[in-house]
Formats: structure tokens, C-alpha cells, sequence
């Protein structure tokens, strides 16, 4: 079996309310294969961003994690002590935010923010730590390193702040980069400089769990996708496989909805129905009120993700096992 | 950055000026002649008239502002009328004792302050939490001479730990900057309270964290830097208040300070000593705002440069 990087296991999150508490990551599962890019994708609210901070180890209170096991590079370390948790971050797991405009430390040299990580996780003198700093600056193209590095972040573009995140992520050489929608608020252009950095840095040797609800970004980047629904992965399969054959009616509903828009047909083909209540989730499939294809067992027994065919996995009573697998 | 710094300046000489302006014709428009009230019941007619006509005060009321800027430029703001002495000389005796108990207040306010502020941020909601919101509240909502005669009973006249007025020693400066720092106090706790609570929900705190950085860390290096905009402002704000004389503190206390001054020229009608102590009271307070904004400039990098 190839590394993995990171392997999480039925990781539960959530927010205890006075209402109960709400699931917003509910046994999810995931493998980040050394050397490749794994996506996660859903609408918005589904439990992404909650994912990838309880990976980080990142939880903003009251929100905490409740229960999985989240193995790096062959160690679990969900039960680790704070202290140790945090020398990982950034030294062997970062990640990069989606608002490159407010990520960084507006009353600091954006050098000096990456020199910071270079000086947490390395026992290195200021100056060396600066010039790792404009070194990285360089490696992930931002031109005039040396000065830029004595910018402070308003008087950077939205892309190259972006790059400066990635470069403060990438200067400790982790193992592990998770990017929670990091293109989301630039435009296509500066989008597609910074996907293909990522690429580049995956070619050198980092692993990447890119987290979107874009799923163009997810196409041209990722080998391998979970599809997440109401804080649960409902499909998962290898990029090509899941846009040739998505199995779940969720999945297609997203595929649909975007081939509509690039058809430009008259009418955009939409997933009926809202984003369940996570309080109130239905009793059987998260997804039964708003499937076309819902059956009486829907609405009364939740689905177990089921291997439909080598590598491809979904969440549905309804899903074929694949003839040709 | 100069341009908008010159700018604030010569804002802050139209200022003066127009405040000076505006206490020079109240003075002169409120009923009463200063110069009976000064030459006492007594005083026959033509005493008066001369008087008057020597101090100039018989003169078109812009002759008299003309003179009287012009005079003030070269350091003299003409003689009091009941001490007999120049304005310039007593407000500078009584400057220093002003400026003593505005540090030992600034001091005691920013330090306590500041550490509660920090404490109750980070233990939000703890006991500490409420404690110090606590008292910070009682500092904001107590008059006061309230507080400086409680300090006094307890501190002065019961337990006899420090002098009940008078500033013969340092110690006696303990109880006043108390009295006065208190208030101040308990605005900059709460003010830090609230903006640290902010910033720490701000995304590169975030990104602190996903670098590795602990808690400690964080709090002094990316939020408190942060942090400290406002309340910087603030405290420049509050050393101009705390030093245009604390009418109050400096009475209860027996200091001789500007506040005391100021209290004096208005019982004795005093003129030229009310004009001296309100111009002061003015240029310190333009000053305390040229120096919040342009810490402000100098702490923030974002509006360094655009200026
Ligand atoms: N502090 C909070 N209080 C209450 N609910 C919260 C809180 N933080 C997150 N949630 C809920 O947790 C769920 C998961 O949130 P999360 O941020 O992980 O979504 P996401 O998939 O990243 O969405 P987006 O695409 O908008 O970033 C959401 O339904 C959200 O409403
Ligand atoms: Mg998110």
C-alpha cells in the first residue's frame, strides 16, 4: 500500500448548543495519499472547513472535536498533548485560509510574518531566517522578493498575499499543506497562477488537501475527491471515475448544475430544497428530502458508504455496484 | 505623512485661537466689573475709571484680542488681579504639581489598566472576568470626589497609611493619582477587554496558530500589537484631561495645581488668570489630540502610508 500522508478516521466535530449539540463533521474518513492532491468539495456549510481545522488541530471554541483518529505520517497524534500538536503545525502540517486580505497580520512586515514560522520550528538567527523567508518568497514566484518582503500586507494584491500565505505555509517544508479555499476570493486569472503553484508544490513533494466548492478547481487539480453533504462524506472516488460516474444523486446534482451553466442552456439545473438543519437531520439518508430518486427506506435508514467499485465509494441504498468493476 | 502631520498642526492653531477668541468675549460679556470686584467695595469712581483705562480694558473689544495674542505670544499673559503676580509665573509653580499627579495618574491608570484589560480577555467570563469589569465600572460610573474622600477615610484617616492631603512627599501622591487614574482606568480595561476579544477572532490569529505559535505568543506578538491601536488613542486623550488640571482631585487633595488655579480665578473674577488657565486647558487638549493621531500614524502602518 502506498504512504500516506494523512489518514483520518471517523472524525466527529461539533458545536454544543443549548439546542443540542450540532454534528458538523459526523465520522468522516479521509486519505491523503503521499505525493498527490485530495479535494474535498460541498456546498457551503457542510462541515469543509470544520474538517480541515480539526485535522489542524484548530478548533475555534466552542466548536471542538469529539471523537476519530487523525494519523500523520504513520503517528497518531489526535490525542497528542497541546505542546506537541502545535510543533507540528507548521513545521510537518500547514494551511493556507481562504481571505488572503485579512489572513495576515496587518501591523507586521510580511518578511517578518514568514521569517516567524521559519524561527518557531527552526533554530536559526533573524537574518537567516529573513533571507529563508525572501528565498521562499522566490519560490512561489513573487517577483522583487527582497522588497516585497518589507511590504506590509495592504500594500500587497489580494494574489500575492495569497502567495505570501502559501510561502509562510511551504517555508518549513511540511509534509502536509491543507488549503481551505485558498482561490476563492481571487479572480480566474490570479486563481490559475495559484493552482498551478499548488500543482508545483505537489510535484515537489507535498501533499495537499484542497478543500473548494468550486468544482472546476477540483478537476483540474485533484486525483482523488471526497464529496462532502450535511457534515458526511457521501461519495468518494478518483477524480476522472467521479465526473464520468458519480453515483450519488448529490454528486450529480452538483455536476449537473455546473454543465448547465457551461451549456448556458435557459434554465440552470439547481438541487431542489435547502441545506438540512444540522440540528434536525432527517432520520434515514441526510439527503432524502431533497432526492429525486428517494425511496420509503430512504427516509428511514441512514446508507452506509458502500464500496461500489475499486476506490470508489457512496453514501446510497441506491447505488449500483459498477457491472465492469 | 508630513504633509498630513502639517496640516493637523496648523488645524490646531486655528483652534487654539478660536477657543482663545471665544473666552476672551464670554469674559468680557458676562455682567460685573472686574475692576470693582477687584479694588474691593471701597472704590470711588475715578479710581475705577483709571484702572480700567490702565489695564486697558476701555478699549474696542479686537484692540484689546489683538493685544492681548500678541502679549501672549511673548510668554506674558498680563497680571493677575487678585494675586498681584504675572499669569505666566503662577501657572508654571502650579504646572508642576499638575504634571506630577497627571503621571503618577497616567501611570497608575494604563498600568492597572492595561494588565486588567489583558487578564479579563483571556479569562473572559472567568471570576477574574468580573472582577475587574467590576471595578472598572465602579471607577467609570463613581464621581470623583466620591472616590477621593473614600480613599481618604480608609486609607488616610483609618488605617493612617498615607498623608490625607498635601503633597509634601511622593507618598502623598498615592491616594490623588488613585482618585483621579481611577476612571481612566477603568475605561482603558475596558477598552482593551473588548478590542483584544475582537482581534483574537481576527483570521491571522489564525494563521498564528497554523504557524505553531502558543497562546503567549500570539496574545503579546499579533494581538495585543493589534490591540493597542485604540487604546493608544484613548490614552493620549486621557494624559491632555488629566493634565488640564483636575479641578476636583487637586481641591480635595490640597495640591496647587492648574485646576486649583483655575477654581481661584473664578471666585476672585480673576480675568487674566481664567483666560491663562482656559488657553492652557486648551493647548493641552489640541496638543493630546495632534499626539493621538499621530501615534495612531506611527503605530499603523496602513495609514502611515497613505497619508
Ligand atoms: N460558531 C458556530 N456556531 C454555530 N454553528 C457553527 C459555528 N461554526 C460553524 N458552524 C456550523 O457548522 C457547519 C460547518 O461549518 P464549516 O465552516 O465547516 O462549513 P464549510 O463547509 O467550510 O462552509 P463554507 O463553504 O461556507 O466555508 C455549518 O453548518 C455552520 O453553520
Ligand atoms: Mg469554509
Amino acid at each position: 500500500m502506498e504512504p500516506m500522508t494523512l489518514r483520518a478516521v471517523g472524525l466527529c466535530a461539533g458545536i454544543p448548543t443549548q439546542k443540542g449539540e450540532i454534528r458538523a463533521v459526523n465520522d468522516v474518513s479521509i486519505d491523503v495519499p503521499a505525493g498527490s492532491i485530495v479535494g474535498i468539495v460541498g456546498e457551503s456549510g457542510c462541515g469543509k472547513s470544520m474538517t480541515a481545522r480539526a485535522i489542524m488541530g484548530l478548533m475555534r471554541s466552542p466548536a471542538r472535536m469529539t471523537g476519530g483518529e487523525i494519523w500523520l505520517n504513520g503517528r497518531d497524534i489526535a490525542r497528542l498533548p497541546e505542546r506537541q500538536r502545535r510543533a507540528l503545525r507548521g513545521s510537518e502540517m500547514s494551511m493556507i485560509f481562504q481571505e488572503p486580505m485579512t489572513s495576515l497580520n496587518p501591523v507586521m512586515k510580511v518578511g517578518r510574518q514568514v521569517a516567524e514560522a521559519v524561527r518557531l520550528h527552526a533554530n536559526v538567527s533573524r537574518q537567516e531566517a529573513d533571507r529563508r523567508a525572501v528565498e521562499m518568497f522566490e519560490a512561489v514566484g513573487i517577483s522583487d522578493a527582497a522588497s516585497r518582503a518589507r511590504c506590509y500586507p495592504h500594500q500587497l494584491s489580494g494574489g500575492l498575499r495569497q502567495r505570501v500565505m502559501i510561502a509562510m505555509a511551504m517555508v518549513c517544508r511540511p509534509k502536509l499543506l491543507i488549503a481551505d479555499e485558498p482561490t476563492t476570493a481571487l479572480d480566474v486569472t490570479v486563481e490559475a497562477q495559484i493552482l498551478r503553484l499548488m500543482r508545483n508544490l505537489c510535484d515537489a513533494g507535498t501533499s495537499i488537501l484542497l478543500i473548494s466548492h468550486n468544482l472546476g478547481v477540483i478537476a483540474q487539480l485533484c486525483d482523488y475527491v471526497y464529496v462532502m453533504y450535511a457534515g458526511r462524506i457521501v461519495e468518494q472516488a478518483g477524480v476522472i471515475k467521479l465526473f464520468d460516474h458519480p453515483a450519488h444523486p448529490y454528486t450529480r446534482g452538483l455536476l449537473n448544475a455546473v454543465s448547465s451553466l457551461r451549456r448556458g442552456g435557459e434554465r440552470l439545473d439547481t438541487i431542489n430544497g435547502v441545506v438540512p438543519n444540522l440540528l434536525r437531520l432527517p432520520e434515514g439518508c441526510s439527503f432524502s428530502l431533497r432526492c429525486d430518486a428517494c425511496e420509503a427506506r430512504c427516509a428511514q435508514e441512514m446508507p452506509e458508504l458502500r464500496e461500489i467499485a475499486p476506490g470508489h465509494k457512496a453514501r446510497c441504498h441506491l447505488a449500483e455496484r459498477e457491472a465492469w468493476s | 505623512m508630513k504633509q498630513s502631520l502639517l496640516r493637523r498642526f496648523i488645524q490646531a492653531v486655528i483652534v487654539l485661537l478660536g477657543v482663545a477668541l471665544m473666552i476672551f468675549i464670554m469674559l468680557r460679556v458676562v455682567p460685573g466689573n472686574p475692576v470693582a470686584t477687584m479694588m474691593g467695595e471701597h472704590a470711588d469712581i475715578d479710581t475705577i475709571q483709571r484702572m480700567t483705562a490702565e489695564l486697558g480694558l476701555d478699549q474696542p473689544i479686537h484692540v484689546q484680542f489683538a493685544r492681548y495674542v500678541l502679549d501672549a505670544l511673548r510668554g506674558d499673559f498680563g497680571t493677575s488681579y487678585s494675586m498681584g503676580k504675572p499669569v505666566s509665573q503662577l501657572m508654571a509653580a502650579a504646572f508642576g504639581n499638575t504634571l506630577a499627579l497627571a503621571v503618577a495618574a497616567a501611570l497608575f491608570a494604563w498600568v492597572v489598566g492595561i494588565a486588567c484589560g489583558i487578564v479579563a480577555a483571556v479569562r473572559k467570563n472567568g471570576l477574574l472576568d468580573h472582577l475587574f469589569m467590576g471595578f472598572s465600572l465602579l471607577g467609570v460610573s463613581m464621581p470623583v470626589f466620591m472616590v477621593a474622600m473614600l480613599l481618604q477615610y480608609v486609607f488616610a484617616y483609618h488605617l493612617h497609611w498615607l498623608p490625607i492631603s498635601g503633597v509634601d512627599s511622593w507618598k502623598g501622591y498615592i491616594l490623588p493619582a488613585i482618585a483621579l487614574g481611577w476612571n481612566s482606568a477603568g475605561s482603558v480595561a475596558r477598552l482593551v477587554r473588548s478590542t483584544l476579544l475582537d482581534v483574537l477572532q481576527q483570521d491571522y490569529i489564525d494563521t498564528a496558530r497554523a504557524k505553531g505559535r502558543g497562546q503567549p505568543g500570539i496574545l503579546v506578538l499579533h494581538a495585543l500589537r493589534n490591540a493597542m491601536l485604540p487604546v493608544m488613542t484613548m490614552m493620549a486623550m486621557q494624559l491632555s484631561s488629566l493634565l488640564s488640571g483636575a479641578v476636583i482631585t487637586e481641591t480635595v487633595f490640597s495640591i496647587n495645581g492648574i485646576g486649583r488655579l483655575a477654581v481661584q480665578a473664578i471666585s476672585g473674577r480673576d480675568i487674566p488668570l481664567l483666560q491663562g488657565t482656559a488657553l492652557f486647558t486648551t493647548l493641552v487638549v489640541v496638543l493630546g489630540n495632534l499626539l493621538a493621531d499621530s501615534l495612531y500614524a506611527v503605530l499603523d502602518p496602513r495609514i502611515r502610508r497613505e497619508a
